[in-house]
């Protein structure tokens, strides 16, 4: 089956299922297919609405949840999904893993292989990690978030949350400020939002912009009034506080001064602003608290968002609509 | 014994010759070089048309990983792995368990390579002790027991003072110190050259400053001791331009490249496979302008060497994350077929450049004997097959490791003979050379 041209990204999609068996970044994803992604997240949410929040889509199926990083929004996040569709889940954590032993992410990825899981979800501290995991797998991988690369499910439920807003993403001027160099969710979030159109603006202490960030297609600024000036969209990135020993800034309270989001620097911004932040927050670092908790804030719609987002990315990646009406 | 290498293309540049010559091998020397040379009882090899008969090509810059890591390499494998890929000589890297900081070690190498029986072996010996960096090696024992250069590689000398001190002890013996340049600060945890590809992979990268700082700093060292500096496997645009500021000035400076990274860029970090751990090497592959000026250092003399940096690694180390694999690629027997399609027939080099750059210019830098096909030298012969077309096999390399990123490509130039000492070490099956057995 081969696609129509899609020529208006944010109209309804001419693709029914997703044209591969792994999720590992938003780079892999043509426009359509993020489209698609997102409206079935849309009849997903309404399943979270439900009394009874639970379909039988992925009845019968095994997937495990592969954690190899501390992580409790996204994995629980998907352990939600993953229940409400009604797929038997397996959480390992690298606590409680052989890792622990010695063992190699291509040895513990066999061994799991061999007790036939239909996807691993994975989260790793080294990029790639998912790549390497896909080429030893025939289970569907989806990446939780590899190293610096990408956290694809974030960049997509931060699109569900910004489309759910503002009612399209091709135009929006979107700032994204924190630390970019060593933020998978800037690599997704980049790579998607230009993909739909978006009118991407990147900002931080040169310190922390990636080499050549223009190459993506976004506009890169130290300037925080300027990347903020008129945006539609405003999301901040997790600040950490060992980067001070790297010397990539001062200081966390010259770095709230330099470039965190206060009500004064938010006045720049399109009146009807969307404020968002993938979490944790540092409250005074690089958001102030009467932001985070303000009007503007979208932070705990992005929470919410994520399970239909991921529901919808487990669905259609164990065979959405094709697999039901082949069934 | 006397054999008689008949009709093939001499490129000798030491001996200004590049023609039809026959080539008398009598024992383990070279007795003649000339036109219709007289049979004279000789065995006759008949080299075939387009085959160049050429002084042989010494690598002196490989890791053999014996002793201590024989899973890698062993002396033998490596050696073997050397002469299929037309070297008659090697110069092995001292990053051994142990070290080779002291001559017993050295010792056991040449033993294990008179064992082996196939490529000469020249062990380079350690700067400090252990390559910590604090006390220095005993130089002169390691020179006595065979050493003809010394090196902390895999990582630079730790010091700017060790360095000098090491270039003025070592410069007593005419020993040149060989540099892994880095900058160890400014290289951090990088696992990737510092540029868009590893930024769009979230891989932590490593600037071509890191590597230029090394540079600049051994050339300044060179300048203050007078002693000879060589740069090791140089990969980024700011160090060629150091080491030929360097040269204009006087300063005892050479350097060589690599294969892989003439060839290839941080691109390939990317594709075809992503995070392959067969393109994860220090030097990292750098960007197109930085690959592009190693072509042009080559071309105009800049460059002395093509040097391998062979760096075998068990598959199991390279089967893992990105982050966690070990640095390097296996490059002994992928070297000439690269330099042959990537230089000479791309037309950026002419042959008897690339017999400079892979024969008598690491002769004359490590100071051991070849470079040449002249009368009474030991009769080490590399006959190369230009215009072979060969398709790289992973699986069929005699390397003990398979780790190239070069499995299944078509290149243009072989080997169709190595000789070292006047005996055949290695022939290929491939290139009809009558009587070559």
């Amino acid at each position: 089956m081969s696609a129509p041209v899609i020529t208006h990204v944010d109209e309804t999609p001419a693709v029914t299922s997703l044209r591969r068996k792994d999720l590992l970044g938003i780079a892999d994803l043509a426009p359509d297919e993020i489209a698609l992604i997102l409206d079935t997240a849309e009849a997903m949410k309404e399943v979270g609405s439900r009394p009874i929040k639970k379909v039988p889509a992925l009845r019968g199926k095994t997937v495990v949840n592969l954690f190899y990083e501390p992580s409790t929004r996204t994995r629980t996040s998907f352990e939600i999904a993953e229940k409400r569709l009604s797929a038997d889940t397996l959480n390992i954590a690298i606590a409680s893993s052989s890792v622990v032993k010695g063992e190699t992410l291509a040895d513990t990825a066999l061994n799991l292989e061999a007790m036939q899981p239909d996807m691993i979800v994975l989260r790793h501290s080294s990029s790639g990690a998912c790549h390497l995991l896909s080429r030893i797998c025939r289970s569907g991988i989806i990446n939780a978030g590899d190293g610096m690369h990408e956290h694809p499910t974030q960049a997509l439920l931060d699109a569900f949350t910004i489309r759910a807003r503002k009612k399209r993403l091709a135009g929006l001027k979107v700032a994204i400020i924190g630390d970019l160099l060593h933020s998978r969710v800037l690599r997704s979030n980049i790579l998607l939002l230009t993909k739909m159109g978006a009118d991407v603006w990147v900002c931080g202490p040169p310190t922390l912009i990636p080499t050549d960030v223009m190459r993506f297609g976004v506009r890169a600024t130290s300037a925080v009034d300027e990347a903020v000036a008129d945006a539609d969209v405003i999301m901040l990135l997790r600040i950490q506080l060992e980067r001070m020993e790297g010397a990539f800034f001062p200081s966390l309270r010259e770095y709230f001064n330099v470039f965190g989001m206060t009500e004064a620097r938010l006045r720049r911004a399109k009146p009807d602003v969307i404020l968002m932040h993938p979490g944790p927050m540092n409250r005074g670092v690089e958001i102030a608290s009467e932001v985070a908790d303000g009007p503007y804030s979208v932070i705990l719609d992005q929470v919410a968002n994520g399970v239909a987002v991921r529901m919808a990315v487990l669905y259609l990646l164990a065979g959405g609509v094709e697999h039901e009406t082949a069934a | 014994m006397k054999r008689l290498l008949k009709g093939g293309r001499v490129v000798d540049p030491a001996n200004g010759i590049d023609g039809v010559h026959d080539l008398l091998i009598d024992g383990d020397r070279i007795a003649a070089i000339g036109r219709n040379l007289p049979v004279d009882g000789a065995d006759v090899v008949e080299i075939p048309q387009g085959c160049v008969v050429c002084p042989g090509f010494i690598d002196m810059h490989v890791h053999l990983r014996e002793p201590g890591q024989e899973h890698k390499e062993t002396v033998a494998s490596g050696t073997a792995a050397a002469v299929a890929g037309g070297f008659t000589a090697v110069a092995c890297m001292p990053n051994t368990t142990p070290i080779n900081d002291d001559a017993n070690v050295t010792a056991y190498i040449l033993a294990r390579a008179a064992e082996a029986g196939l490529a000469r072996v020249y062990p380079i010996g350690a700067v400090s002790r252990g390559s910590k960096g604090e006390l220095l090696a005993d130089i002169a024992e390691l020179k006595q027991a065979g050493c003809v250069a010394i090196t902390d590689d895999g990582h630079p000398v730790a010091t700017a003072l060790l360095l000098r001190r090491a270039m003025e002890y070592a410069g007593m013996f005419g020993m040149p110190v060989i540099e892994h340049c880095e900058d160890p600060s400014l290289k951090g945890d990088g696992v990737a050259h510092e540029g868009f590809h590893a930024a769009r992979l979230g891989l932590r990268g490593m600037p071509g400053a890191c590597e230029a700082l090394g540079v600049e700093r051994g050339i300044l060292l060179s300048e203050l001791t007078g002693s000879a500096f060589h740069v090791a496997h140089m990969s980024a645009r700011a160090s060629l331009r150091a080491v030929r500021k360097g040269k204009e000035a006087g300063v005892r400076v050479t350097c060589e490249v690599t294969p892989h990274h003439f060839t290839l860029t941080d691109e390939s970090l990317a594709s075809p496979i992503p995070y392959d751990t067969n393109v994860k090497m220090n030097p990292p592959l750098r960007e197109t302008a930085d690959r592009d000026a190693m072509f042009a250092g080559i071309a105009d003399g800049s460059i002395d060497a093509i040097a391998t940096d062979h760096a075998p690694h068990h598959y199991d180390e390279k089967n893992v994350e990105f982050d966690c694999a070990p640095f390097g690629i296996v490059g002994l027997e992928t070297a000439v077929a690269l330099s042959l399609d990537r230089l000479v027939h791309a037309g950026i080099i002419r042959l008897q450049r690339l017999v400079e750059l892979l024969s008598v210019n690491p002769a004359r830098i490590l100071g051991v004997p070849g470079g040449s096909l002249s009368v009474g030298v030991p009769a080490d012969i590399t006959i190369l097959a230009p215009d072979l077309r060969v398709t790289i096999e992973a699986q069929k390399l005699r390397s003990r490791s398979k780790n190239t990123p070069f499995d299944g490509w078509e290149l243009r130039g072989g080997v169709a003979a190595t000789i070292v000492g006047g005996r055949n070490v290695f022939v290929n099956p491939d290139t009809p050379i009558v009587g070559a057995t």
